[in-house]
């Protein structure tokens, strides 16, 4: 596992590793949210580090982009908009049955994979992607097989963009008072077109009793 | 493999990109940037009209260039275009003809209601073209990758029309409980293709077929495993039982006009990747999906069936009833031959129709504010607007396989293909369910036809009526809804319940009059009556002339 060539190799592993395993530690741990969030991109660029060390150049690429980039800039935007100051006390209500349960279910896929990891019970084809070629080799490939094998797939996200763009916009819009051309009809409780649900579940509830109504 | 140079990388030979393979889905994908940007160029709101227009011409199109891919396809045979990743074949050509058809019809019937609702905007029509470019590709995707890539852009935008309606909280929490359900099951899916990538070394269709074909797994737990997350993925986007829990509350919440759209286009993409990957890619396990796929027909087609029984909101009783037909379009899937796959295809050909039409005529009798879908609605409806009631009595007939429609030979063909792949007893219960369900489709079209007599009796009668259902009325309670509650106990109940019901309307104020409108003919907009002649046209006249149909779908040959 630790079949580390050289010294260099050696002490960057150490390093990323100790900064991954902290910024781990430090999201568990702190009460802080927006520390919890920093500490994950710390986690992120240790990962990302030895991801280079690995050679997978462009993972460790993705990692920062997109996980650090995106995806905890997120985090923070999420948890700004909530607000900083309340904090959520994690361990507060001891070890009850459902934290046991997730602890043992932890342990079962822990196990599950040590077992997979040791015992070849499967087959299937060999890879198919070839040996590593030194730096950046693997960027290299992945940008053939984006132009080539992949070019369709790879122009089809485009529809996917502006499917997002489409719908941001859609669903986000502020609707003035001004827009609304009808007045929601106000249904009696229980009256049939309220679709009083033989389901409990069913999403027609805004003629009932107690519902909340639309936002206005 | 080609030396890892600098030399090497700049002569990338970059695959030819077949056009014409492509065309409609270029066309619909296209279709909806321009309707984009007519909106976004007009200094003014354009009416809504005038999107539809446009949107059915982009419809038109497609299926123009649909139709020259099936000339193509007919004279020089199938191909694969665009490095692999495209199959142009009878099927994918038939998917993409039925996409179009969907996409032409899909704006006629719902210009009114969007009219009417003062929803206007181009945002509808635009995410219709895209979801119908999505399913287009799904039909011809020779691809995992692209066949989920196909997939999300077919489900994302009918996530956002199911929350199009944002006066009420119904749409908002379908949108949210389809988009969150819809999301999870793009996961599963996606985890599928990775086993599957993982046991096989490829997720090209034909390459999956070829090792399988030539290679015995000795330990296939991967291939088995991602097979069936497959299977959940597909069968969540089908609605299959038991992940169909979405649809109901989905079908209920959204606006009408996107349930037509998303029922049909849905079941048209998902059916289409779903039959190529099982039947065309693995083959060679079908012994082992097999009997997995008929302990979900069997369940898919009572479940939908009983439970469209006890419904009294009619989307809620179609929605119950797609699962139904989603049944029987697996029947096909089960058959595993090349039979199944066309009566599979025959069925979603006159499924969509019938689906999108369906929900027309639901979109104009609910009503300002879409919110009448109760049963009690349509009371009488044939002798306040005696054609959109007898649109509606044709096309429920029709999805109940009464002869003369194209529901009947659709039922027909599923049902041959099962029974000459020696499933007797799936074909066995699925005729049961289908007797089940014809009894639901009949109790709508009895209730919009069988009371005019009472309606239109004189004051006098009425009154000696009101006298001798007083006691019946005050039993069961004022409310309206208190009278279902029998109706609810039992299917076996529920016609019997008809009649306090019947005397509870000429007691309590009819409900037309209570929400301010009548449903009249006059009052359905051009576009609504275009669209349904066209469902209500296609499903007379193949169901009467099948021929031409069914000569399309068997020259649907899978390619590989």
């Amino acid at each position: 596992m630790l079949a580390v060539a050289t010294l260099p190799d050696a002490i960057t592993f150490a390093i990323a590793a100790v900064i991954a395993v902290v910024g781990a530690l430090g999201v568990v741990l702190s009460r802080n949210p927006v520390h919890a969030a920093l500490m994950l991109v710390m986690t992120l660029f240790g990962v990302a580090v030895l991801f280079v060390e690995e050679n997978a150049q462009f993972l460790a690429a993705v990692q920062v982009i997109v996980y650090t980039g995106a995806i905890v800039v997120l985090f923070l935007f999420v948890i700004m908009l909530i607000g900083v100051d309340r904090q959520e006390r994690v361990f507060a209500d001891g070890f009850n049955a459902r934290r046991a349960l997730t602890f043992f279910l932890g342990l079962a896929v822990l196990a599950e994979v040590l077992l997979l990891a040791h015992e070849r019970w499967v087959t299937g084809a060999h890879s198919v992607t070839g040996k590593l070629h030194g730096a950046a080799a693997n960027v290299s490939d992945l940008g053939h097989a984006i132009f080539t094998t992949y070019l369709l797939p790879f122009e089809v996200t485009s529809a996917l963009l502006v499917v997002a763009v489409i719908g941001a916009v859609v669903l986000a819009r502020r609707h003035t008072a001004g827009d609304e051309p009808t007045e929601r009809p106000v249904l009696a409780a229980g009256e049939p077109g309220s679709g009083a649900g033989e389901d409990a579940n069913s999403p027609a509830l805004e003629g009932a009793p107690g519902g909340s109504g639309v936002d206005r | 493999m080609m030396a890892r140079t600098l030399l090497a990388a700049s002569t990338l030979s970059l695959p030819h990109v077949n056009y014409t393979a492509i065309m409609p889905e270029l066309i619909a994908l296209g279709g909806s940037l321009l309707l984009l940007a007519v909106a976004a160029v007009t200094p003014r709101r354009l009416p809504t009209t005038v999107y539809a227009a446009m949107t059915s011409g982009i419809g038109i199109a497609s299926l123009v260039a649909s139709l020259v891919l099936y000339h193509d396809v007919r004279q020089g045979g199938a191909f694969v275009a665009i490095a692999h990743s495209i199959d142009v074949d009878g099927f994918s050509v038939l998917v993409m003809t039925l996409a179009s058809c969907v996409l032409i019809l899909t704006p006629m019937l719902a210009a009114g209601f969007f009219e009417r609702e003062g929803l206007g905007g181009c945002e509808y029509y635009a995410l219709a073209c895209i979801s119908v470019g999505g399913a287009m590709l799904m039909g011809a995707a020779n691809d995992l990758v692209l066949i989920f890539l196909a997939l999300e852009v077919l489900s994302i935008p009918l996530y956002v029309m199911a929350g199009l309606d944002y006066r009420r909280e119904g749409s908002g929490e379908a949108a949210l409980k389809y988009f969150l359900l819809g999301a999870f099951s793009s996961a599963i899916f996606v985890y599928g293709i990775a086993l599957v990538y993982g046991a096989t070394g490829s997720t090209n269709l034909g390459e999956i077929a070829a090792f399988l074909a030539h290679n015995v797994l000795v330990a296939n737990g991967v291939l088995y495993g991602g097979m069936a997350l497959l299977i959940v993925g597909f069968g969540f986007k089908v609605a299959a039982v038991p992940f169909h829990m979405w649809t109901p509350d989905v079908y209920q919440g959204s606006p009408t006009p996107a349930v037509g759209f998303m029922a049909s286009i849905a079941k048209v993409g998902g059916f289409a990747a779903f039959l190529r990957v099982f039947i065309s890619t693995l083959p060679t396990l079908s012994q082992t999906w097999k009997p997995v796929l008929w302990v979900i027909v069997i369940i898919t087609v009572l479940l939908g069936a009983i439970a469209a029984l006890v419904q009294r909101d009619v989307k809620r009783m179609l929605a119950y009833s797609s699962i139904n037909h989603a049944g029987f379009i697996l029947l096909g899937l089960q058959a595993a031959t090349a039979k199944g796959a066309t009566g599979s295809l025959y069925y979603l050909f006159a499924y969509s129709l019938l689906i999108l039409g369906s929900f027309g005529v639901i979109a104009v009798v609910g009503g300002r504010g879409d919110t009448g879908h109760s049963i009690e609605r349509y009371r009488g409806l044939a002798r306040r607007s005696p054609l959109l009631a007898g649109a509606f009595a044709l096309l429920l007939l029709a999805q109940a396989g009464a002869p003369f429609t194209t529901g009947f030979f659709a039922k027909l063909y599923v049902v041959e293909a099962a029974v000459a792949a020696h499933s007797y007893a799936l074909a066995a219960v699925a005729m049961v369910s289908a007797a089940i369900a014809a009894f639901f489709y009949l109790r709508v079209v009895f209730v919009m036809f069988a009371d005019t007599r009472l309606a239109e009796a004189p004051a006098g009668d009425a009154a000696l009526v009101q006298a001798a259902g007083a006691p019946a009325v005050s039993a069961v309670g004022a409310s309206g809804s208190g009278v279902f509650e029998p109706a609810v106990a039992g299917g076996g109940g529920v016609l019997l319940a008809e009649a306090p019901v019947r005397l509870e309307e000429e007691t309590a104020t009819p409900e037309a009059s209570a929400t301010g409108e009548e449903i009249r003919d006059g009052a359905v907009s051009a576009w609504t009556w275009s669209g349904l002649i066209l469902t209500v046209g296609a499903t007379v006249v193949f169901g009467i002339w099948p021929q031409p149909l069914v000569d399309f779908a068997q020259h649907a040959h899978l390619l590989f």
